[in-house]
């Protein structure tokens, strides 16, 4: 592997963990309130978190290009904050993938949050813990399986994204330019063996993730 | 000590109505009994704060936890309450210690020492174990331990033993009983379970389709002829005794303020308080001592009124029996020979006794 394969992989690395980050920080109090909630929003938002599942990337890279844009009203806002414009910036890459991912994260947790049920929570506030003590020392720690889940299927997601990489963030080199740009780069120039590296290494990637997460997860070994 | 705890809550849910108002005594023993869907679980759990009722009123010894008509709600994590739940909920997550102490460090119990709740109910060997490697009985005593240690004002059990088998239920009993001696703290129990309330109340709250049908010490409430129809079979009284002396041939002599009755061998030193249930159906009613009979237990007493039962046929007699009710089964030919009427004095036959340790 020659240097801008590197800095593809070291770039790809960079942004699913990142953007795992910022799922588990978005993406959990969105699924306790998509576990908990009686409001009549819930079918909306729920249906709004899992778009992403069923959108070509093309269709939600191009609506974020056009939000981010400059006349757009993120793009008007970042520009107003002297921020400049985000796509085909990292932190532009980062936002779109945090959404594009969003359900591959939050759909673990809130399955897991609802597992837990009232039960647990009931006995936790018989025993003076006030809900954000019970949502931290009973909720998060018995959706674990769900969190464990979550951040592995969306680190793999963003690793194996591309359409969306494409609409946003272009193909320059360390900052934007992920490993599926660079073997699409690749094909396109026929250099098949680094190409190979690349993807080969993708499968196998992807390969151990599944395995681990099918092979480990206690939550899926419970289920009768 | 003896305050009061009221509660009086209202909901209507289309096809449940509860309706309650309740003063249970601030000591003892208070179970809430009834049939399901009678309401009994619903009551708790508002108590609890854990289900909030328009218009509900919560106070323990005047310290008044909801008075909705003031907009005053003490959410659950405020009240000084402990609850046990029917299937004990320990936390899968935590080890028993950690179980015990989850309760306790939020309540800032410091005075309730956990070795000390661990030895009362017998689960000192196992704190260092997971719940997942408990058994029912275990982890129920683990639960009422839990709760214990939060030191609250008021211990709520919700059908504690309903999910247990019975060599279980005989195995936390016993532990049930020893709170009650040794704590003082007011128990509300609920349970669908004659044994349960007989042998742990003090005061008996009944429940019917979201109402109470009667309230008051228990064997007042258990000797009602009016409420044959909730306790149909079951129907009989609870007697406090003290165990007398163990006599050569096996038996063991109980007195009680209007008498002395006698059973099987018990392993209970000489002293020792003994509850024990009288069915109705299993006491008979003679005019003179019956003295060829092979009924030993026969004590004096005076009608004090009759009821039909449920049962075609049959009366309910109530009875003093000194200064405790008892009441007794028989048919109404046999009431009308006998000529049964109130302040008749006879004798009470007890064919047999069900001793409640």
């Amino acid at each position: 592997m020659d240097s801008p394969d590197l800095a593809a992989v070291w770039l790809t690395l960079k942004l699913a963990t990142v953007v795992t980050l910022l799922l588990l920080i978005v993406g959990t109090p969105l699924a306790w309130w998509l576990a908990r909630t009686r409001s009549a929003f819930k079918g909306a938002v729920g249906a709004v978190v899992a778009l992403p599942l069923v959108l070509p990337p093309t269709v939600l890279g191009f609506y974020l290009l056009i939000t981010m844009g400059p006349n757009g009203p993120i793009g008007q806002l970042t520009q107003a904050l002297g921020l400049g414009l985000l796509p085909f910036t990292f932190p532009g890459l980062v936002i779109a993938s945090v959404i594009y991912s969003l359900p591959f994260v939050v759909q673990p947790i809130q399955n897991a949050f609802e597992a837990i049920g009232d039960g647990p929570l009931e006995v936790a506030a018989t025993l003076r813990a006030s809900p954000w003590d019970s949502f931290w020392s009973v909720a998060v720690p018995l959706a674990r399986p769900g969190f464990l889940s979550g951040a592995i299927l969306g680190f793999a997601h963003t690793v194996g994204e591309f359409g969306i990489v494409l609409m946003i963030g272009g193909n320059i080199p360390e900052k934007t330019r992920v490993v599926s740009v660079q073997i699409y780069d690749h094909v396109e120039a026929l250099e098949y063996t680094q190409a190979h590296w690349l993807a080969g290494g993708m499968v196998l990637f992807s390969f151990v993730v599944l395995m681990a997460l099918y092979t480990f997860n206690p939550a899926r070994k419970k289920t009768p | 000590m003896s305050g009061q705890i009221e509660a009086r809550f209202r909901l209507d849910r289309g096809d449940f109505r509860l309706d309650v108002d309740l003063a249970l005594p601030g000591h003892g023993v208070s179970a809430l009994f009834g049939h399901s869907g009678s309401g009994k679980t619903t009551c708790l759990r508002a108590m609890a704060g854990l289900l909030r009722t328009p218009g509900g009123y919560v106070a323990l010894n005047g310290e008044i936890w909801q008075d909705e008509a003031r907009g005053l709600f003490l959410p659950t994590h405020r009240r000084a309450l402990g609850m046990v739940f029917q299937d004990a909920g320990l936390f899968p997550h935590l080890s028993v210690r950690g179980n015990m102490e989850f309760g306790q460090r939020r309540a800032a119990a410091g005075s309730v020492a956990l070795g000390d709740i661990a030895e009362l109910l017998g689960i000192a060997h196992l704190l260092d174990r997971r719940p997942a490697q408990l058994s029912g009985g275990e982890r129920q005593r683990v639960a009422i331990a839990r709760a214990l240690l939060t030191a609250p004002r008021v211990l709520l059990m919700d059908e504690p033993l309903a999910a247990l088998d019975l060599k279980r239920k005989l195995e936390i009993l016993p532990y049930l009983e020893n709170l009650h001696r040794e704590l003082d703290i007011p128990v509300i129990y609920v349970s669908h379970a004659p044994d349960e309330v007989a042998r742990l109340a003090d005061h008996l709250v009944l429940l019917d389709a979201g109402r109470v049908v009667a309230s008051g010490p228990l064997n007042s409430v258990l000797s009602r002829t009016d409420l044959s129809a909730v306790f149909a079979d079951d129907a009989g009284v609870v007697l406090e005794t003290r165990v007398a002396e163990h006599e050569a041939d096996d038996l063991t002599r109980l007195e009680f303020p209007g008498g002395t009755i006698y059973v099987s061998r018990r392993p209970e030193a000489v002293g020792t308080r003994l509850r024990c249930r009288i069915h109705a159906r299993d006491v008979s009613l003679a005019l003179v001592p019956a003295s060829q009979s092979s009924i030993l237990n026969c004590v004096a007493a005076t009608v004090v009124d009759l009821a039909p039962t449920e049962t075609p046929g049959h009366m309910l007699v109530r009875l003093a029996v000194g200064s405790d009710p008892m009441l007794a089964r028989i048919t109404r030919r046999s009431a009308e020979k006998l000529g049964i009427r109130p302040g008749l004095a006879l004798r009470a036959q007890i064919k047999s006794v069900a001793l409640l340790a």
